[in-house]
């Protein structure tokens, strides 16, 4: 056993156990490895649950693997699953992810009645006007005016916004959260945006300099991938 | 071959039917053949304005259903010798216009006439798209009221689905003091919104009322506000005699007028 490689390493780190499953071997082998190595040495009974960080490398596990695998390692619940970190991913999951975190850009005027519905950040070159609607699931940047509807993160991403060039809309809504004109008449508002705010626990609307604090991670480009 | 016009709004009540009237007596007015088409079947009125009612032997649906030829339908307007009116039918059913129909009748008297103004119903169903089957242009009605406005709206963008020319806009109706005073939509925030061509202004004019009971329609005047309104329009639809005036010069238009009337009154 000792000339054989090792197909499991654990490490210890401050933030708890990092356990690597060598990308080479079959799924079956690294199961067998890694209870062997888990119920050899079982920890004591006083120790307190430990984090596990999963390394795969270049494997890739799907649903089912990944159940067998955390069914192994939170056995009596000596371990929790903190993450699987893998370095390949589905072509599917890279296509949506692409799509999900790109900017479409949309040239025209969405009138009363129409809808326009877009995956990822929608930004528009022309205006929404009363009785439109535009969805997305990301942020949407309107270079116009937005009289109708916005619907930012849809899927419901509470970290999306609405910026506008000018926005006097009926309503905004963002993830699950709607909020409306008011019932007088009031005058629209010049490069603003729309975002929640988490200590008031509704819309609210600010200027757009706001943003470079309250949503810092717009300005990474992988800001979604980082999000998953 | 002639060019078909199809003027529609959205809503009811804005004045589709009397500018129907009016840019084709216009048209008239300069020579031009002008073929009225009537599709608000069941509700006709574009033949009481016109004030021939009691001439109408066929209609629309009889040709479409091949009861009558197309010539035999067209009614003769008693003022001009190339304007002429296919009414609709105030009985049959709506489901009796087709859009091939329609379409056969548009390209039929393209061949005849130089301007085919085509009157749309209401609403945005079947009898809208019918109207528009044919037609090459459209002028959007609106009046300076926010409902109007939205409908208008929703009318450009179904229009703009359509193979024609973006849509040209007609604000009726503007009443001048509550413009001034700021109790209707001013004419710059309608055409920002809407952002199609203004092809005129119309002011609300008695006279509009009078002259389309009387079944003469008023661009048939010489003087009133609202007959030149018309008129003007007619000739930025010819496109050669007048230049699509800016809207300021149109107020200072209307103010020049303004002055004139008050100086004979």
């Amino acid at each position: 056993m000792h000339d054989k490689k090792q197909l499991i390493t654990i490490k210890g780190t401050r933030e708890g156990l990092t356990l690597f499953i060598d990308d080479s071997c079959s799924f079956d082998e690294a199961i067998e490895e890694l209870q062997d190595k888990l119920f050899t040495n079982p920890p004591k009974d006083d120790e307190p649950v430990v984090s596990v960080r999963v390394k795969l490398n270049n494997r890739y596990l799907n649903d089912e693997q990944k159940e067998k695998l955390k069914s192994i390692i939170s056995y009596e619940s000596r371990f929790t699953i903190h993450s699987f970190e893998s370095d390949v991913l589905l072509r599917k999951d890279a296509l949506s992810w692409k799509e999900e975190s790109e900017i479409k850009a949309v040239n025209r005027i969405v009138r009363s009645g129409q809808v326009l519905e877009v995956k990822g950040d929608l930004l528009l070159i022309g205006d929404v006007n009363p009785g439109g609607k535009v969805v997305s699931t990301g942020n949407i940047y309107i270079m116009g005016s937005l009289y109708g509807i916005a619907h930012a993160g849809f899927e419901g991403d509470r970290n999306a916004f609405i910026a506008a060039s000018f926005m006097k809309p009926s309503q905004l809504r963002i993830a699950n959260y709607i909020s409306r004109a008011p019932d007088y008449e009031s005058d629209g508002v010049y490069m603003e945006c729309g975002l929640i705010d988490e200590e008031f626990d509704k819309i609210i609307i600010d200027r757009l300099q706001v943003l470079s604090s309250k949503r810092k991670e717009l300005s990474g480009f992988e800001r979604r991938m980082q999000n998953g | 071959m002639g060019e078909a016009i199809v003027i529609t709004s959205g809503k009811g009540g804005v004045g589709k039917t009397t500018t129907s009237a009016n840019i084709g007596t216009a048209l008239a007015l300069m020579g031009k053949k002008v073929c009225l088409i009537d599709t608000d079947i069941g509700l006709r009125n574009l033949d009481v304005i016109m004030g021939l009612e009691n001439r109408i032997i066929y209609d629309i649906v009889d040709v479409i259903q091949e009861r009558c030829k197309l010539n035999q339908a067209l009614i003769k307007d008693k003022r001009f010798d190339f304007l002429a009116l296919l009414p609709a039918a105030q009985t049959s059913d709506k489901s009796a216009v087709t859009i091939e129909g329609m379409k056969k009748i548009v390209t039929e008297l393209k061949q005849e006439y130089d301007y085919i103004i085509i009157d749309c119903p209401a609403g945005i169903e079947q009898g809208f798209q019918n109207a528009i089957a044919g037609a090459d242009k459209a002028i959007v009605v609106t009046t300076p009221e926010k409902s109007s406005v939205r409908d208008a709206d929703r009318i450009v963008g179904l229009l703009e689905k359509q193979d024609m020319e973006s849509p040209k806009l007609v604000i009726n109706r503007i009443r001048n003091h509550m413009m001034k005073n700021g109790d209707m939509i001013e004419i710059d925030d309608i055409v920002q919104i809407l952002s199609i061509d203004l092809i005129g202004i119309v002011i609300d004019d008695d006279e509009v009322i009078k002259a389309s009971n009387s079944g003469n329609p008023v661009a048939l005047q010489p003087n009133s506000k609202a007959s030149i309104a018309y008129r003007n329009i007619a000739r930025r639809i010819l496109g050669e005699t007048v230049p699509l005036q800016s809207l300021e010069s149109e107020k200072g238009m209307f103010k020049k007028m303004k002055k004139f009337f008050g100086m004979r009154v």
